[in-house]
């Protein structure tokens, strides 16, 4: 039990999968000019994580032991397929989701984010209810990071910015500072 | 296209990956990998030489190959291209240097999912003949592995005070830590987007000034 | 740039479209070549990779056990300490020296340090009980703070005739033989080293003191 919620928060906080690990930064820069969709991706991202930590696992227990070269097309392969599938079932449970998700959903899978979700677990070892939980605290940690973001720059298209740092640049130092602040939960879980 | 078959044409599709174009610092694609493997000059060759193997290859064979990949399944054929070229990248590494993949761990398997290499066969791999997609492809990786050393060097210059694990300035620097930990690579890479924007901008500048004083001279 | 997309147009059948045949026969071409050259690729590779494997887990065995000439790979099995040749889960590794005598056992183990896991392995002799050596495989601490606990000499020294009871101790001004000295400014990282150990202590000791590796059986 300890160790799982280790696990929990050192996706979550201690080694946020974004600003520690340097994963999902394409939706990251792009998807966080409003805080609405940055959420609603966020939690996009959660799901198809919790689904390809299952998979992701049931793959290299059983499959992959017999060839381990494998392993990154068919994660890939995997991923593609749950994005595919949760497109249509947003779309038939909630066409207006699907609409205000719009091109975002398909941009999933090359969200290095879910990959690295399924290498990071695969490769730690991570037995079926650790993979979860990995993905409810890496899939927590993304969605925290975005709506951080979006919520930051919302606040800076309030301000007057000189055009050279404007765009990408400012993102990028903002994101920095964030990541500098989020290395203050290291060692939460020291004695 | 009939000039793009010009030897001229070749050279000029190599050459706007390196700096017009350089998909990282003016297209801003493929961050993911570049921000978690720059923390040393070696770390970030590594990595560039084994995208730049990724995406030659993977535009050699799309552009071989574009006339036969039917329009509905061709991302799916782009990607398992592309993911066989990272497994042999990876299974390389991790034979020949050892110790520079236990660094670079599970990013070198991300390189599949780097938009860069994907975004060059849908935009132009899959359009341009096989010498002109290699071209491209090559200019573009070497814009790659120019951007990604230049972040890794910096960031072990000043967080190391090393360059390639020789020590720089001796025992008594105190290395600016912070650089080579994950807030160095987002502050390092914004400043150095930070410095291309305003050489755009002096640039941009200059050419309006140009202008204008010609167009006074001309009325 | 406006947040409100057009809804996607339904997903009809294209009337222009390849056949679905065409499409299977495709992609699985393309999974049949791929998978033809990445079996290729693993086997070439696979010799160099094993051998690499193999040096850098001997390296940090001998590091451990000093004197240590052949080792053996152990699993605990039915209560039973064996020789294994498989990937089993938990493994130590028997060192003996030149007389094949039984040295002690590397003992692998890992745990939360203060930015990430760490993961070590140490050399242990059971009669003297004491570890002999310490090595840090794989740790994400701070640079130039807890990375001290691998580049740190004086700390290393910790590691080199370190008694296991009642448990190890970090402690500032080492004294008894069960204590370490914590590195300034690491305390942390120097911490997690020692309940790495007391917990993989926990966990082997009982099973290494209950048995005796299989060969030295066959002997009596």
């Amino acid at each position: 039990m300890d160790n799982l919620v280790y696990i929990f928060f050192s996706a979550l906080l201690i080694n946020n999968f974004t600003l520690s690990y340097f994963l999902g930064l394409c939706p990251f820069f792009g998807v966080t000019s409003k805080f609405e969709t940055a959420f609603r991706l966020g939690l996009a991202n959660i799901f198809v994580m919790l689904i390809t930590s299952i998979s992701a696992w049931f793959l290299n227990t059983y499959v992959l032991v017999h060839a381990p070269y494998l392993k990154t097309i068919s994660f890939i392969v995997v991923i593609a397929s749950t994005v595919q599938f949760v497109e249509m079932v947003i779309k038939k449970l909630s066409p207006p989701l699907y609409r205000a998700l719009g091109i975002f959903l398909p941009l999933i899978t090359t969200n290095c984010a879910i990959l690295g979700l399924a290498l990071f677990s695969t490769n730690r070892g991570y037995g079926f209810v650790e993979g979860l939980i990995y993905a409810l605290g890496a899939g927590g940690g993304l969605t925290l990071a975005l709506v951080l973001m979006a919520g930051l720059r919302e606040e800076a298209e309030l301000s007057s910015i000189p055009s050279v740092i404007k765009g990408t640049a400012m993102n990028l130092i903002i994101a920095g500072i964030l990541s500098l602040a989020f290395m203050g939960f290291a060692g939460l879980f020291s004695s | 296209m009939a000039s793009i078959s010009d030897p001229e044409n070749y050279y000029a599709e190599f050459i706007k990956g390196i700096w017009k174009e350089n998909p990282v610092f003016i297209q801003v694609l493929g961050m993911c990998p570049m921000l978690a493997v720059t923390n040393s000059a070696i770390n970030a060759l590594a990595m560039g030489s084994a995208t730049f193997f990724v995406l030659v290859g993977s535009s050699l064979l799309v552009s071989m190959f574009k006339n036969v990949i039917p329009k509905q399944v061709r991302i799916s054929c782009y990607i398992i291209i592309i993911a066989t070229f990272v497994t042999v990248a990876d299974l390389t590494l991790l034979a020949f240097v050892p110790k520079i993949h236990k660094e670079l761990g599970a990013f070198i398997a991300l390189i599949v999912v780097n938009c860069m290499i994907l975004g060059r066969q849908e935009a132009f791999s899959s359009k341009h003949s096989v010498k002109a997609s290699v071209a491209d492809a090559v200019g573009m990786a070497i814009g790659f592995v120019i951007a990604l050393f230049a972040l890794g060097a910096v960031r072990e210059v000043l967080g190391n005070g090393s360059l390639f694990g020789y020590s720089l300035f001796g025992p008594n620097f105190e290395p600016w830590v912070v650089m080579i930990l994950p807030p160095g690579g987002f502050l390092m890479l914004g400043l150095l987007l930070l410095f291309f924007n305003w050489i755009k901008e002096v640039r941009e500048r200059a050419e309006a000034d140009l202008d204008a004083t010609y167009r006074e001279e001309v009325a | 740039m406006s947040e409100e997309l057009e809804p996607r147009a339904a997903e009809t059948e294209d009337a222009s479209e390849p056949s679905s045949t065409r499409l299977i026969v495709t992609l699985s071409l393309a999974g049949l070549l791929s998978g033809l050259i990445l079996v290729g690729a693993y086997e070439l590779t696979l010799p160099r990779i094993q051998a690499n494997q193999a040096r850098e887990l001997r390296e940090a065995v001998f590091k451990v056990l000093p004197g240590t000439e052949r080792f053996q790979e152990m699993a605990f099995v039915d209560d039973n300490l064996v020789e294994t040749e498989a990937d089993a889960e938990e493994v130590v590794y028997a060192g003996y020296d030149q007389d094949d005598e039984l040295l002690g056992y590397a003992i692998p183990g890992e745990g939360a340090g203060f930015q990430d896991t760490i993961k070590l392995i140490y050399g242990y002799q059971p009669d003297r009980r004491i570890i002999v050596g310490m090595e840090v495989l794989e740790s994400r601490e701070t640079p130039g703070l807890g990375d001290k606990i691998i580049k740190d000499a004086a700390f290393r020294k910790n590691f080199l005739e370190l008694s296991v009871d009642p448990e190890i101790v970090p402690v500032t001004e080492k004294g008894a033989p069960n204590e370490i000295d914590t590195i300034t400014g690491a305390t942390i990282s120097s911490k997690a080293i020692a309940n790495i150990l007391n917990a993989t202590n926990e966990r082997w000791l009982p099973r290494l003191e209950g048995s005796k590796p299989n060969d030295q059986q066959e002997e009596k």
